[in-house]
Formats: C-alpha cells, structure tokens, sequence
C-alpha cells in the first residue's frame, strides 16, 4: 500500500542502528547469577528482588531456602521473648546506610546512652567518695602507713602432686611486694569485709562451692587453685589487685602434668624444670594443719591475725568470724544410778491376795523383786465410769440412757410394733424388754429389724443388684424377698425362703439376704438421704437447669427504687465449691463428700417454657380457700381417683382437672368410667369420636390455647378476637345480666369437688412427688377455679366468660392463658395434629360456648335445683373477681 | 455551696506525684503490687510493664499477649503476676525473668478483670463470657478448677478474699461465692456494675454501677449502708475502693477526676487530677 514516495517523506529522529551483520555473534546476556552489585567497599550486596524487581539471592526465583516451601520445625521463641529487646529501624541499617541518613553513627550513641544509664544507677554517696579519690575495693577513712603486712611462715605452701603454675609464681610476687616497701608511701586502710547476704541457693554444704567449670576450664587461672572452697585467701589477693590474672593464662588447668595443648601458644613451660623440691620426701605430719579433713576440707583460713579461738582448730566459713565468747559448755546431767540389785528384765506378776498365798511363795514372790501387789490400789484407769462415780460419791447422771428415748412417744411405739413384728416373724422369742433390745439388737438377725426401720424405700431398687448370679435359684428368692420388703411386709424373709432347706442353711440365708439387702443399695438411694429427691424422672430430652434461680427482676427492681437493699435484693444459694479450689483456699470444704460442684441442679424439660420463666413457687396449700366451702362430695369416686392420678404429673392433673371442669359442665351425672375413659382420649389427643359433646366440651381449652399462642399478646386484642369468633355469643354478650343471673345457678356437679383429706393430701404431693415442669404458682390456680385438683372446676366456665365478654382484668386473661402454656408445652409433638384439628376446633367452639350456657340452664332446669341444694354456695364471679385482685404481685408477669 | 472541712486526720492526696509515659497505647489498668512498691499497667499496646512509681522507672515489660491487656495482679510474694486480656487467656509470668510461666486458655471472650488469691495458688478471672473461672497454679491441669457461671452476663470485676469471691457482673448482681460457709449470695444492684470491692475490715463490700453510684452493701445481709454520688460514670468500667484505712471511699470519675467520699457523712470531698487513666486504681 505504501509508495515509495511516501517513504522517503519520513523524518528520522535518533541515530539509527547499526545494520545487522551476518557473521557478528549475537552477544551474551550476563546470566542472572553474573548480576551482581557491589557497594563501595566492594562487597556484594543482595538484593532479594522483592521491591526493587531483582533477583533473589541465592536461590533464584524461589523461597530463598534450599528446601524450598518445606517448613522447618517449630522452634517456640517463647524463651525468648523475655530478653528480647526491642529493635529500631536503625539496628538493621548498615553502617554506610546509618551514616547517609544520619550523619552518625547512633549504635555508638546508644552505648553512650547505655553508659549514662548505668552511671545513673550508682549513687551519690559512691560519687562523691570517688570525687575524693577512693576507688572500689579501698577502706575509708585516713590514709595508713602499712607496716610489714605478715610474716610468711616458713616455706611456702607444700604442693601435691603437680604444681599449678599460678601459684608458683604467687609467692614469688608476694614476695616481691614484701621486699618493695618505700617508707613515705601511704595506703588507703584495708576495707572491712563487708557482711555478705547473698542467699544460699544451692544445697551444697555451708562454705562448698562445686567446681566452677569456667574457672577450672577456661577461666580466671590466675586463681590458680580451684579449690571447691572460697576461703578469704582469694579475696585478699582480690584487694591488693591481682596481679596474675594480668598474664592472661586461657586455661586453667594448665603446666607440666597435663602437656601442652597443640593450639596452646604459649608453650614457655613446657621443659620447665620439675624440682625435688617442691615434691615431699617424707610422709610426715607437717601439714599446714589441715590434714583434718581429707583433701576436700575447706582451705585452712589464713592466720594472719592471731587472735583465733586457741581451741579451734578448723577453719572459719566465708562470712562467719569466731566467737569471742566461749559458749557455755552444755550441761550433762548423769543417767540416774541404778539400785544395785536391779535386774534389767520384766515380769508381770501374779495378783496374789496376801492370804491366800502360802508364805514360801509370798518370799519367793518378794525375793523376785515384787511386793504383793493386791493391795495396791487401782489407777484411776482401770475404774470404769461408773466406778469412779462410785467412789465420787456423785449420782447418776439424768437423761436418756440411748438415742431410742430422744424418739417420741408415737415413734417409739411404732418402732417397737415393727420390731415385735419382726421378731415373730422371725420365730425369735419377743420377751425381751424393747430397751434392752434397742441396745442390744437380736444376735441372730442384726440386720432385719434395722431394716424395717428403714422402710421398704429405702432398701428399694437392690433388684438392680444381683448378688447371687451364680445361683438363679437363691437369686429369684433374694428378688422375691427384696420386693416384698419393698412393699413393707415384715415377714418378707422368712416367706420367701425355700421351705425344703435345713434350718441352718435357712438361718444362712436369711442373714446373707437381709445383708445383701442392706449392703446393696443403689447409689441414688443412698444419695438421697443427703439430697434432696429428684422431682423428675430422668428422660433423654432433659436439660440440667438450677433448681433455684434468682427471682423475679421485677420486684427487685422495684426494691432497688425503693433503695430497700437487704433481703428483698438478695438471693442465696447453695453452692457447692470444688474440692481442690477449697484446698487451695485453706478452707474446710462446706460439704464434704458432695459430689456435686456449683449450684444444684434438676432436671427438666429440654424445651420448655419453664426453664425460662421464673415463677418462685408458691405454697400449695393456699389454693385451698375457697373450696373449703364444697368439700363433700363423692368420697368414693375420689378415692378411686386417687391410686392411679398418685404419680401423674402436673400436666397432667392441670389438663384432667379443665376436662373434668368442662366435662362436669353439661353431664353432671357423669360415672367416674366415663370420666376415665375421656381423660385417656385428652391424653392421646384424639377424643373417641362417638362422644362427640365429649369431644366438643374438650376442644374447648385447647381453643384457648390457640388463641394463647396464635392470638396478639395484648389482653384486649385476644378478648376482643374471642369475642369476634365467638359470634354465636354475641346475643350473650349483649344480655350481661341474663349471664349473671345464669352464673350462679351454674351447679358444682355432684362428682366432683374432692373431700378435705384428699387433697390435703394432694397438696402434700404437689410438693414431692410430682414429674413434670413447673406450674404457674397454685395460688393462681386455686384462687381462680376453686380446686386444684380440678374435679370440681364449677365455676371456672362460668368465670371465665365474663370475663371474656363483661369487663375482663388483667388477672383473668392471666390464667388461661398460664394454663394453657403448660397445655402447649406438653402437648408440642401434638401440635401439628392439633393445627389440623385447628379448624374444625374454631368452627366447634361457638357451638360449644353456646351449648355450654344451655346445657347450664337445662341442668338448672332438670338437675341443678337439686345440685343447688346440694352445693348451696357456688362462690358468685364477682366474688372472685375481688379475690383475683387482691391477689399478690408474686407471680404475675 | 460549701463542703464541710475534711475530717483533721484525713489528708487526701490533692496532687499528682509523677507521670509517667507508658508509651503508645491506652493504659488499660494500673495495679499496684502488694506492698505498693511497684506497680503494672496493663497497656493497650499488648503489654505488661512493671514500674517503680516512686522513681518512675520501668523495670520490665512483659510481653506475650496477643491482644489487649485489661487486668493484672501480683502474686503475694512478688514472684508472680497475673494478667489477663481481650485475647481470652489469662498469663502468668515470672517477675524476674520476665518469662511466660503458664497460659490459661477456656475463656470464651474478654477476660476483663484477673486475681490472685491470699496465697497465690489460684487465679480467679472474669470474662466477658459470663463465667468464672478459677485456674489452678500449682499443678499443671489446662482447665479450670471450677467455673462460676451462674452471671447472667458479663463478669465486669472480680476481688478475692481469703474465703471468698466477690463478683460484680453487668447483669446488676452482686455475687459473693462464700467457701466456707457453700453459699452464693446474690444481690442485685439493677444497674450493670462495673467494680466491686472488699472493705478492709471485710464486712461490706463496694459496688459501681453504671447509674453513677456508688453502694456500699453489708456483706451478710446485703443491706445499703450508703451510697455515693457526685461522680460521672456511665459508660466506661471504671475502678472504685477503699483507701487503706477504711474511712474513705474513692472512684474514678468520667470527668478524669478521682472522687473521695467519706465513708460515713457522704459529701464528695475532694476531687484529684487524674486525666490519662480510664480505671486508675488499686
């Protein structure tokens, strides 16, 4: 496309390049290794490539490691992390880089400052001195012209063995101190030892030091002899200077015995002459009295001063000096002296009356070194308590002679029953007196009457124990036995033993089963005599949640406004701290042998409600005040009742006492079969469909459970959308009065208020023996439907539709809907069933509520006249009402 | 309005006496040592440092935490020292050697606030994980001797006695775990607490909260014996406690004051300069 003029319009700039030739090789690039760089002194310098584009050093383009991406081994720099100090910028600059910045060197700067510091630390007093002219080591005080310092004693110190050189040489520059003495020359005062404080840390004896292996080795062979005992021989050479350490000796073991190293340099003593001399000729006893203690004696302290204890011959430890007094020499005080006829041996001998015994034998007695001892009185020892008490002339003490006397009168009567029981039972001969016996229990069965004592719950759940495997026989009649002494029969024993055995062997099996029983009782019984019971059966779906929680906040709060600090604001618990923690704190562990650490814990429903509302409990018996008016009826059917509602929960009574309450409404003439027979239908959740008013009477609470849960929190919306849905009501609704004059016709049926008795006993239970979550406080409960127990519940529809319809207060919207949050919770798995039933339900309950008034007026037409008569006070609503508002605040939420 | 004159006897520190620049982070905490010779700051800087207060020289700094230090104690025998921090373990260290002794690992948060006990055998520390947990120096067991769970929300502030634990958590309780006696006492406050303290005499026990006051509570019945105000404390966790004779009450303040209240007649005092440290005390 391009013309040639068009080529030649083009302008060049630069010079261009040179035209290939064919033959010119093409050049080399430097391989990378071959890029280097250099600094000014010529030393490579290294780039890693990172920031600059470069190379890496070494290894090209990889981590820089030879192993590459293999990770060394953990190394914990933990240790070090206490020395480590810290490091600036400057510590990783070069020098060049260092002084390019900085235009000085700052690590010098930093020693500087380092030595600053370190002058800082000396203090004023040793400033000033130094300022005068003493230097460390000195004595204070004025200047002493220093006469001859010792006399040498003879020859120097004779040498083992080989020689150190060091000390060769010592005396002689001693020596050469002592002959160099210019008499106008003064010398600052030796410097008093100072008291030496450091601590002993090792467990040497006093004065011994190992060898220090720096100084044996390497170090300071000036020192020459590494003794294993510091003696002040060392530091008075260390005061007048030392001199050897100037030679700069390497080793310390060094000379003659141990050649010469190869790399050792100087090597001047290596044919240094051995002289005789120095070596002993004789074994004689001249030792520098030091041959007391064998070669590893501490070194004899040097006895320059003469004023040495004349009796002590040892040598003084480094920081003790002899005493100047004499202690006291202690006191020996003689063995007493032996009578001369003594004999060194025992005998113990015969008690003998001075009459009955023939005069020979009385001498021979006597000549054994005894007196007749028959007379001698008794040490007060021998005396028995009451003894003593004799010859004190004092009376008996007052007050009961055993524990069985501290048991009242009844208890006392009973335990003698059981145990007379169990002593024909037993064949034994109940003559004996019953003291007599409760001191001295029956020989022949100790175990049994113990055990009757006990009860039949508490040797309870030994079937679980099976001590006698190995013969299913005896076992099956050990089970027999344990489940008849379960059920308290008293003669448990001897009726399940096997008739065809010999009375010995029967005699056998009784004590080994009443022991076995005894002995093997499960863990949780005997645990329970220390805790408390377990309300609730274990189950899988169970959570542990405290058995106390600290109470409502509400109140509280209202106690912190009130600024009444104290009780109110306060909770307590039992808490159990761990036993290791109460053995660290010196403390005596509050509860020993508990197992348990923290506070208690029960058991409950994983997924309930109550595991989060806290309502404190309120007393059970204080439901009963209302219904203490209507208590007499159907003692029979109650009775029935009784047995089998004995181990329900209180779900489960909650849930049978609203159908009872309903139920009772429209049949009042119900047979306590039926009454069976629909609570098991309530229980499953699906009614019999035959007993369709039944059922219907049934869905009724379950509505408002629905309403609890599905309905708006607020009171006024749930009761107005009650009010909506039950449209059939309306016509009601707008008649309250008619409702009034209604309500207290409404009979209390015959088959349901419980007798006094029974549900004292109830009440009694509701504190023990329930499973199950929680309730709401039965206060609220039996204020507001009369019973607990829930057979009468007359009232409670009649109550609670006024309240529904006529002016509601909060109290009463409180209670269904707490009623039916247990219902809910309980009723959880059945609840995608319910919502089925949902509808119909909604539908059902209008015809309910309106049959539930008629069925009323009918009974007040054909029955209630005579229900009336019956039951003469039906506690009018509005009665209750007050009741309700004058409840306590306590458990209302 | 004036306040009545200060009671002759009692001189209450009206100056700083040193400053000292503990470097570039928050001071989390300033606790003294036992005799009151040296002291710690626990420093937002992921360290420990040991002071001499008197001379203002720092003696060591003991690194090792990977977060935040919020709380220290020494040891009764300056052997030791504990600390704790926002990286959920609790340390200790060897004074001297400025070494890592042990590293308590199981809190599941903030561990705000550390103690020794009388002897230093345990370490008691409180987290932001609502629990206690009470760590064992003497033998080597990684886990805890015991846990105090029973807050209901954060443990602001924990103080050991020779027989008790005194907690102060933000849920408004007070609980005093009694080991003696087995019992835990719980007393609500209302307002989350942010310190709590023995008295000396160890019969009442001192409460912050974040309602500006301050309670001075009977420890065995949990009665109010009084109740300080005056000071601004709304937000951050803020120290209050006796000073060494019992006969007064001191706080920090928001305002970066300290607050002495007399422990009997309740006018605020005094209020000292104290500008840096957000929980200035012993």
């Amino acid at each position: 496309m391009a013309s040639d003029g068009e080529e030649e319009d083009f302008s060049y700039f630069g010079s261009a390049l040179e035209p290939l030739e064919e033959d010119e090789t093409t050049k080399k690039p430097t391989p990378l290794q071959e890029q280097t760089v250099k600094d000014e002194k010529g030393r490579y310098s290294r780039f890693h490539g990172a920031f600059t584009g470069g190379f890496s050093a070494g290894y090209f383009n990889s981590v820089g490691s030879k192993e590459g991406w293999t990770p060394s081994t953990f190394v914990s720099s933990r240790q070090q992390k206490a020395d480590k100090q810290l490091f600036r910028p400057e510590h990783f600059m070069d020098e060049e880089v260092l002084y390019r910045f900085l235009g000085c060197d700052l690590r010098s700067k930093a020693v500087t400052l380092l030595d600053l510091e370190q002058r800082w630390r000396i203090t004023i007093g040793v400033q000033l001195l130094r300022r005068m002219g003493w230097k460390e080591g000195q004595g204070l005080g004025p200047r002493v012209k220093r006469k001859p310092r010792r006399q040498r004693c003879g020859t120097g110190v004779k040498v083992y063995g080989c020689s150190l050189p060091g000390e060769v040489t010592e005396g002689s520059q001693e020596e050469e101190e002592e002959e160099y003495q210019p008499e106008n020359v003064t010398f600052a005062p030796k410097d008093v030892m100072p008291m030496d404080f450091t601590q002993k840390a090792d467990r040497h004896g006093l004065g011994y030091s190992g060898i220090d292996p720096h100084r044996a080795l390497y170090g300071a062979s000036g020192e020459g002899s590494f003794s294993t005992f510091n003696a002040d021989s060392d530091r008075s050479r260390n005061l007048l200077g030392d001199v050897q350490s100037s030679k700069g000796r390497k080793l310390g073991i060094t000379g003659q015995a141990f050649g010469v190293g190869a790399l050792e340099e100087d090597d001047a003593d290596i044919y240094a002459r051995d002289t005789l001399s120095r070596y002993d000729t004789v074994l004689a006893e001249e030792e520098p009295g030091d041959g007391l203690y064998g070669w590893t004696a501490p070194q004899q302290y040097k006895k320059t001063k003469g004023l040495d204890a004349p009796g002590y011959i040892g040598k003084l430890l480094e920081g003790f000096s002899l005493g100047s007094r004499a202690t006291k020499s202690k006191k020996v005080y003689c063995p007493p002296e032996l009578p001369r006829d003594y004999r060194p041996v025992h005998y113990f001998r015969p008690v003998v009356a001075p009459g009955t015994v023939s005069t020979a034998m009385a001498l021979a007695l006597e000549a054994s070194a005894g007196q007749l001892s028959a007379e001698a009185p008794k040490g007060r020892h021998q005396l028995s308590a009451t003894q003593r008490r004799d010859l004190l002339g004092e009376g008996a003490l007052e007050g009961p002679r055993s524990v069985f006397e501290l048991l009242a009168a009844k208890d006392q009567d009973r335990l003698k029953q059981v145990q007379q029981q169990q002593q024909a039972a037993c064949g034994a001969p109940a003559s004996r007196d019953l003291s007599d016996r409760s001191q001295a229990p029956p020989s022949r069965q100790p175990w049994a009457p113990r055990l009757a004592a006990l009860g039949g719950g508490r040797v309870a759940g030994s079937s679980e124990f099976k001590p006698f495997v190995k013969n299913p026989e005896k076992q099956k009649r050990y089970e027999e036995y344990v489940e008849k002494l379960k059920g308290g029969e008293s003669d448990a024993l001897q009726s399940c033993l096997d008739l065809n055995m010999t009375e010995w062997e029967r005699a056998r099996e009784q004590d080994e089963f009443s022991q076995a029983a005894a002995l093997y009782r499960p863990t949780s019984v005997s645990l329970s005599s220390r805790f408390t019971r377990g309300k609730f059966a274990e189950d899988a779906d169970k959570v542990e949640v405290p058995e106390e929680q600290e109470g409502d906040v509400n109140d509280k709060e209202a106690a912190v406004k009130m600024k009444m600090f104290g009780s109110l604001t306060r909770d307590k618990f039992e808490w159990h701290p761990e036993k290791v923690l109460c053995k660290r704190f010196n403390v005596p562990d509050p509860y020993p042998g508990s197992t348990i650490a923290g506070l208690l814990k029960v058991k409950r429903d994983k997924y309930s409600v109550f595991n989060f509302l806290t309502v404190p409990p309120a007393p059970a018996s204080s439901g009963m005040g209302m219904k203490r008016e209507s208590v007499q009826q159907d003692k029979s059917f109650k009775a029935a009742k009784a047995p089998e509602s004995r181990r329900r929960s209180r779900w489960d009574m909650s849930a049978e006492e609203k159908e009872k309450g309903a139920a009772g409404l429209d049949t009042a003439e119900t047979s306590s079969a039926l009454h069976t027979v629909e609570e098991v239908g309530a229980e499953q959740g699906n009614p019999p469909a035959d007993k369709a008013d039944i059922e219907e009477e049934e869905s009724r609470p379950s509505m408002d459970l629905f309403k609890a849960i599905f309905a708006s929190s607020s009171e006024e919306k749930s009761s107005s959308s009650s009010s909506d849905e039950a449209d059939e009501d309306e016509d009601e609704e707008s008649s309250p009065g008619v409702r009034d004059a209604v309500e207290p016709i409404q009979p209390a049926p015959p088959a349901v208020s419980p007798p006094v008795k029974e549900s004292g006993f109830r009440a009694r239970e509701a504190g023990t023996e329930e499973f199950g979550p929680k309730l709401p406080p039965t206060l609220l409960f039996g204020n507001a439907r009369l019973s607990p127990d829930g057979a009468s519940g007359s009232p409670v529809p009649g109550c609670e539709r006024p309240e529904g319809h006529g002016g509601s207060t909060a109290h009463h919207k409180d209670r269904p809907r707490k009623k039916h949050k247990d219902r809910q919770k309980g009723k959880k798995q059945k609840k995608d069933k319910k919502k089925k039933h949902k509808k119909h339900k909604h539908r059902s309950k209008p015809r309910a509520r309106d049959r539930a008034p008629r069925g009323s007026e009918s009974s007040s037409g054909e029955s209630g006249h005579s229900d009336n008569g019956r039951n003469p006070r039906p506690t009018p609503p509005l009665d209750l009402l007050k009741r309700l508002k004058n409840l306590p605040l306590a458990g209302r939420r | 309005m004036a306040f009545p004159a200060p009671r002759p006897g009692a001189r209450l520190p009206a100056r700083s006496v040193r400053r000292f620049a503990c470097g570039p982070g928050a001071v989390r905490a300033v606790r003294f040592n036992v005799d009151g010779n040296y002291c710690l700051t626990c420093s937002s800087d992921k360290s420990l440092k040991l002071w001499n207060p008197h001379r203002g020289t720092l003696l060591k700094t003991y690194a090792g935490h990977g977060y935040e230090v919020l709380d220290a104690a020494g040891s009764c025998d300056n052997s030791q020292i504990c600390s704790c921090g926002a990286d959920k373990t609790v340390i200790l260290w060897d004074v001297a050697t400025g070494q890592l002794v042990r590293k308590f690992r199981g809190h599941g948060g903030k561990v705000n606030c550390v103690q020794f006990n009388e002897e230093s055998t345990v370490i008691v520390s409180g987290s932001i994980d609502t629990s206690i947990r009470c760590w064992d120096c003497r033998s080597r067991r990684p886990e805890p001797i015991q846990i105090l769970d029973e807050a209901k929300d954060g443990v602001s502030s924990v103080k050991v006695s020779d027989h008790e634990i005194l907690s102060g958590s933000v849920d408004g309780r007070v609980r005093r775990y009694d080991l003696r006696m087995g019992q835990l006492f719980a007393d609500y406050v209302g307002s989350p607490i942010t310190s709590v303290c023995f008295s000396r005499d160890g019969q009442c026990s001192l409460s912050s909260s974040l309602d500006c006051t301050l309670r001075l509570l009977d420890k065995e019945t949990g009665e109010l014996l009084g109740e300080y105000t005056g000071h601004r404390n709304s937000e951050y966790q803020l120290d209050c406690c006796f000073n060494e004779s019992d006969t007064h009450v001191v706080s920090a303040s928001e305002d970066g004051l300290v607050y002495f209240w007399d422990l009997v007649e309740h006018p605020q005092l005094l209020g000292g300069e104290n500008s840096r440290f957000p929980r200035p005390f012993v």
